[in-house]
């Protein structure tokens, strides 16, 4: 239907485009076998994370479903869905969090957390979801609780609580209740970020008990809803346990008394989606709360950008599940930058490690990605490369497909880890917004000097073959192997050939279980598993909302040089 | 009188002051401005911004709103002439347009009047006068007898002349008192006692005249036009019989199914009319067409430009507004009988702010959306509003004429179903449908038109035709509706991103590994058939690939997927099920709501939103559910029109039986009597005589009180029930009875 905008043709822009440096060649062999072969198997994955998706987005399951909805609740993506602006997007992030952790499945973690836009103004929403367990926090629920604060905080988003929980899962209190980045971690950094002019915003829309009273009364502003949203620290049983007072939940902790009477919430609110209403309202009255100094703090952003020349799809079929098949990493670049432009830093030097610059949605980048083993030469430009985006405040994506650093006598003698070193050094010290997207393998230091986890990336995302440990089972099954056969020598017990290989097998097994996405994203060592087609869109919206606060500036420690 | 130096005999005529308002005005302005003339408009406190007011080279107040103080106070319309310097006043039609003594006035002050001398107009207004002077010029009238003789044998022998059906008839009195219709001689006499018994004890007078009753009868009308030279011709006759309250809504011209033989006849008659009453300018002789005898007969003649002049000019291709300017400069008429031409058919549609359901009664309100049919040679839409204009209570309803001429009568029918469906008015119910069902109706396209036609198809009439099923239909356009909204939406949003932040607004809005989806409450305001208005949950799903999936969240309807392209303003492409239509959307706020129109094909619906909760009230006391603030409790009466308040029948907590008169409204030209709904008790009745009253809005209640009510006054507790609590407690509140006891 040629009157329907038609997205670009590749073809035609590729012939009617005049010659540009920094244009991306089409390498990829489409009639390969190795093409076709990655498709098949990325399709099969990906229908994989499909079909978990689909379990996760069915909440609690049917029952608990129609239970909320005779309340007259809505579910927490429909909350959120009320809450942004109409035909806007959101970022959910670790849908699979919770996935094969406890016992009993435990959906999304139980709590919906993203970010999206209200009334023009980006904000964290963290939900619970009340089908899933009622809504009560397991460990696992309080550290995605956690991350997206940790999130907010670090990208200054105001946060949207919609509260709808009957708090701490009591079985799980020992790993939920004492530690430092447990629930009362959350009450903490609502403080925090209060303090810093981050809104802090709840919505009570259902119950919101003991610890979880906490969460309105921390906030700047709370609503609640008639009849459904009640607060206290203790819900009727307990009262009358400890007191022998008799009260209903409504008039203990309902809206009327706490709009009206304690002032612990600010708004009443007649129904939910009166709710949701004054919700935006207030995101609308926060003028700039929060957005001290520059409202964004990139500049020279293009409104009017290209999308890129190949099919993103096309990234289904580039990524290998084998881990073991290269694959050069500027195929993936092409596909997410726009108009496939990419203007190349050091191409000739340190050529297992590209970097380079260009733009994701009009918004400059500069890109870091493995083509293979981090040597010497890579390590530094990796290093020179992110001194040079830090002065010019631009945020950084790492593509990781690392296997690590190069080992050996030579390698070692050139000072690997002293390069080694400077790069992670740059990478801890960057203040500028850096994304991780995990495209292949992430093993050992290369983990590291690519912004892993462990180095505050503002958010870390994994394709669903990727995977992620210290070294590769196979590695570490024949590291452990000797170990163990240089301790059965000494105590002079006979090692088969095949008591050794059922040895490595399990460490082979266990790793290949440990290392895989669901493993990490099922643990929150990652922001979520993102369809390899959707890897464009989801660091563009990253990035804009990273770059929500005002520039840093970037202070190294020592180089060791 | 005044000896006047304004007077400028044989100098023609340069600036025109046109005495009216609305559409008339613009018309009459247009030609004036064609020839060159200058043109004065004049202008009531309502009007101040009106579009006659701009079409005109120069403007005058003529005072407050209602019409006797302004466009019928003569003197301040001479005034007006005076100050401007205007030689000549062209009345329009309605207002002063057949007053004897403006026409006088006029030319006393040394105004050409653009219209018939005064004499004439003076002639003609008076009833019987002029059925006198018709009689005796050999024009056809209805055979009767209005003799004070009474006897019953000449009645008898009088009605037997007359022949049957007869109508008896009081001289005196009206409202159908006494009345009686004879189908034969038999019947007469007892028929003839019963009315004059009746007369006598109604009227106190029991004189009565006969008149030969005309069972179908059809309204053809004859556009006269004369020259001071004595000259008159006939321009030939229009067919004006489609008529509701006594009003005509579609008009045509030539009328349907007559000979050539029956069209110089009448014309004859007419024109011999005209002479008896030495008239000149634009005039037209109304007769009564008995259809079973082909037999013609006059009623009256209207001595002005009418309504539907219109339809004459396009058959005959003449301005006569131009010839009305000509004839008072003293030209002769530009052609003579057998010179004039008659060219095709042709229709006229008045489209009225009214309420169809509510028997046609007139509405008000403000013209949200206005887009009439595009214009040409052959459509045309004559007009006094803009879009954002008010339709008020003061003047008539009328929002536009839609002309429309074919080469034959089907022709033009084609022509005019086509126009009224793309006739685009939102804010105000009109009766667009309605004249879309008439034009499409089989015995109107056959051309059987009489003057009880919509009484005769009512049932086919007020339900609809055109979409089989009407709430379907209303279902798909609530697709359109929610698909449209959507890609107006993201247009918006991709032009101006809120917060810069376009990356968020992308079409389709992002999802991680899902689509995103919205839900759309639309309440279907039924115009089509009497199952009241409806509420349509839709579920829109954003698809990879623009389009929407739709939902209504019937499981007997599956999803449909709608992709749109926005043309620009109103104007969606939308395609479903492999086929694609253009529609226009009209969206406005009025009453906290957002109301959507969508027109599509023939078809026209009406939605109305919720507007954002953000402006809902927040007071726990005054907690309403969602969806059932529009709504009124049972037993509430509401004003059926906007209108003033003449009488107050009865007064609060009084007993009322069903049907019982409560409160007198006027509006318009017509009263409107507001009955008790129920038997039962009134409450909340506030308003009172000479009070103002707007449409929709609640005039009393009438609570049905099953208990007995004993008024006691209690001290400190506010009741004592043994009735069934809470809800009646509410109702006793409303009745506002201080301290009451109540028992079952």
């Amino acid at each position: 239907f040629s009157w329907l905008q038609n997205p670009i043709n590749p073809l035609l822009l590729q012939t009617r485009r005049p010659f540009c440096l920094g244009v991306l060649p089409d390498s990829l062999d489409r009639s390969s076998d190795s093409f076709a072969q990655n498709s098949k198997a990325m399709d099969q994955i990906v229908s994989d994370l499909q079909s978990h998706i689909q379990k996760v987005m069915a909440g609690g399951g049917p029952e608990a479903v129609k239970r909320n909805k005779s309340r007259n609740k809505l579910l927490p993506r429909e909350r959120i869905d009320h809450l942004i602006d109409p035909g806007s997007s959101f970022l959910e992030l670790s849908q699979l969090a919770g996935h094969e952790l406890y016992d009993e499945p435990l959906p999304s973690a139980g709590i919906i957390t993203g970010i999206g836009s209200v009334h023009g103004r980006l904000c964290m929403f963290v939900a619970n979801d009340p089908t899933v367990k009622g809504g009560t926090y397991y460990p696992i629920t309080v550290k995605k609780h956690l991350r997206a604060q940790e999130i907010a905080a670090q990208c200054k988003l105001p946060c949207i609580y919609l509260v709808d929980s009957g708090g701490a899962f009591l079985p799980q209190q020992a790993n939920v209740f004492p530690d430092k980045e447990n629930f009362g971690r959350i009450f903490y950094n609502q403080a925090v970020m209060s303090a810093e002019g981050i809104p802090q915003i709840a919505l009570v829309l259902g119950s919101c008990t003991a610890g979880g009273a906490y969460i309105p009364a921390m906030a700047d502003e709370s609503v609640m809803v008639k009849g459904n949203g009640t607060i206290f620290l203790a819900g009727p049983p307990l009262v009358k346990a400890a007191t022998g007072e008799e009260v209903s939940a409504e008039d203990l902790g309902g809206a009327t008394v706490h709009c009206k009477t304690s002032g612990v919430s600010d708004y009443f609110a007649q129904d939910e989606l009166h709710g949701l209403a004054i919700g935006r309202n207030i995101i609308k009255n926060l003028h700039k709360a929060g957005n001290s100094g520059m409202i964004n703090g990139l500049q020279n952003i293009l409104s009017d950008y290209k999308e890129p020349l190949y099919d993103v799809k096309e990234l289904r079929s580039i990524a290998p599940t084998d881990l073991k098949q290269p694959f050069d990493i500027r195929s993936v670049i092409a596909r997410i930058v726009d108009g496939s432009e990419f203007d190349e830093f050091k191409k000739l030097y340190g050529t297992t490690l590209v970097t380079g610059f260009a733009r994701i949605f009009g918004q400059p980048v500069g890109i870091l990605g493995n083509n293979g083993i981090l040597f010497n030469e890579s390590a530094l430009k990796g290093a020179h490369f992110i001194e040079l985006c830090t002065q010019r405040n631009i945020p950084l994506v790492f593509l990781q497909n690392i296997t690590g650093f190069m080992v050996g006598s030579k390698s070692e003698a050139n000072g690997i880890a002293k390069s080694g070193a400077k790069m992670v050094m740059a990478v801890s010290c960057a203040k500028v917004p850096k994304i991780t997207v995990m495209v292949g393998g992430s093993f050992g230091a290369g983990n590291y000097a690519m912004c892993g986890r462990a180095y505050s990336p503002d958010f870390l995302f994994f394709w669903p073959n990727a995977r992620i440990s210290v070294m590769g089972g196979a590695q570490a099954a024949g590291v452990l192997a000797q170990i163990e056969g240089g301790n059965k020598k000494k105590q002079g017990i006979q090692w088969t050939k095949e008591e050794e290989e059922k040895f490595k097998a399990k460490v082979v097994d266990a790793y290949d279980k440990e290392s895989s996405a669901y493993y990490s994203t099922a643990r929150l060592w990652d922001d979520g598993i993102i369809d390899p087609a959707d890897t464009r869109k989801i660091i563009g919206l990253c990035i804009s909302a990273s770059a929500n606060r005002p520039p840093e500036p970037t202070k190294y420690g020592v180089f060791r040089m | 009188p005044v000896q006047n130096n304004r007077s400028n005999t044989g100098k023609r005529i340069e600036k025109i002051l046109v005495a009216n308002r609305g559409e008339i005005a613009c018309r009459i302005m247009r030609t004036a401005k064609r020839l060159g003339l200058r043109t004065v408009a004049v202008y009531s406190d309502a009007d101040s911004h009106s579009l006659h007011v701009k079409s005109a080279d120069e403007s005058v107040r003529i005072g407050p709103p209602p019409a006797r103080s302004s466009y019928l106070n003569a003197s301040s319309i001479i005034e007006a002439a005076i100050r401007t310097g205007a030689q000549a006043i062209h009345p329009g039609y309605g207002f002063l347009s057949e007053s004897a003594e403006f026409a006088q006035l006029c030319e006393d002050e040394g105004f050409t009047f653009i219209g018939p001398p005064a004499s004439a107009i003076r002639d003609m207004g008076d009833k019987s006068a002029s059925k006198r002077i018709m009689g005796a010029a050999g024009v056809p009238l209805v055979p009767g007898y209005h003799g004070h003789e009474q006897d019953v044998d000449l009645m008898k022998s009088e009605a037997d002349k007359i022949g049957y059906p007869i109508l008896i008839k009081p001289t005196h009195g009206g409202g159908g008192k006494g009345m009686r219709i004879v189908q034969g001689p038999g019947e007469f006499v007892d028929s003839f006692l019963g009315a004059q018994r009746e007369a006598a004890a109604s009227f106190g007078v029991d004189t009565i005249l006969l008149e030969k009753y005309i069972t179908r009868p059809r309204h053809i009308e004859v556009q006269v036009f004369g020259d001071k030279h004595g000259n008159i011709l006939h321009l030939y006759e229009r067919d004006c019989s489609v008529q509701r309250r006594h009003q005509k809504i579609i008009e045509e011209a030539p009328a349907p199914n007559v000979s050539n033989d029956f069209r110089s006849h009448v014309g004859q008659a007419a024109v011999s009319a005209a002479k008896a009453v030495g008239y000149h300018s634009a005039g037209t002789v109304e007769f009564i067409v008995d259809t079973s005898s082909g037999q013609f007969y006059f009623m009256e003649m209207n001595t002005r430009l009418q309504v539907e002049h219109p339809v004459t000019e396009m058959i005959i291709g003449q301005d006569l507004v131009e010839w009305q300017i000509n004839v008072a400069n003293g030209e002769p008429l530009p052609m003579s009988q057998s010179q004039l031409p008659l060219s095709g058919h042709a229709f006229e549609a008045r489209i009225y702010a009214e309420n169809v359901p509510k028997g046609f009664l007139p509405a008000t309100g403000v013209l949200h959306h206005y887009n009439p049919v595009p214009t040409s040679s052959t459509v045309r839409v004559e007009t006094g509003v803009e879009e954002g204009d008010t339709v008020s209570m003061h003047y008539d309803p009328m929002i536009a004429k839609l002309v429309v001429w074919g080469e034959n009568r089907s022709a033009a029918l084609v022509k005019l179903k086509d126009s009224l469906s793309k006739f685009q008015v939102g804010g105000l119910p009109t009766n667009i449908n309605f004249l879309s069902r008439l034009a499409n109706h089989q015995a109107f396209q056959a051309g059987e038109v009489e003057t009880h036609f919509i009484e005769h198809f009512r049932d086919d009439l007020f339900s609809d035709q055109v979409a089989a099923q009407p709430y379907n239909a209303a279902k798909l356009s609530a697709s359109m509706v929610a698909a449209c909204i959507c890609e107006k939406g993201h247009r918006a949003l991709k032009e101006r991103p809120p917060g810069g932040l376009s990356v968020w607004y992308a079409h389709p809005p992002f999802r991680v590994h899902h689509c995103a989806r919205r839900t759309m409450e639309l309440e279907w305001v039924n115009e089509y058939d009497n199952i009241g208005s409806k509420l349509l949950t839709l579920s829109i799903t954003y698809q990879p690939d623009g389009s929407y999936l739709i939902e209504t969240g019937e499981s007997s309807s599956p999803g449909l997927e709608v992709k749109v392209a926005h043309l620009g303003d109103h104007d969606f492409r939308v395609q479903t099920d492999g086929a694609s239509m253009d529609v226009s959307l009209a969206v406005y706020s009025k009453d906290r709501n957002e109301h959507i129109h969508i027109w599509r094909g023939p078809l026209h619906h009406h939605f109305k939103q919720k507007m954002g909760l953000e402006l809902s009230n927040d007071d726990e006391i005054q907690h309403k559910p969602t969806f059932e603030t529009a709504s009124h409790p049972p037993g509430t009466v509401v004003a059926p029109m906007a209108g003033l308040v003449v009488k107050v029948l009865v007064k609060n907590g009084m007993k009322v039986e069903e049907g019982q008169p409560i409160v007198v409204l006027e509006a318009m030209k017509m009263e409107h009597v507001v009955k008790a709904p129920t038997a039962g008790f009134i409450h909340g009745l506030h308003v009172a005589a000479g009070q103002q009253v707007s449409d929709s809005s609640v005039l009393f209640y009438v609570k049905c009180i099953p208990w007995l009510v004993v008024s006691v006054s209690v001290v400190g507790a506010e009741f004592l029930l043994l009735a069934d609590t809470a809800l009646k407690v509410r109702e006793m509140r409303d009745l506002a009875v201080p301290n009451l006891f109540v028992v079952s």
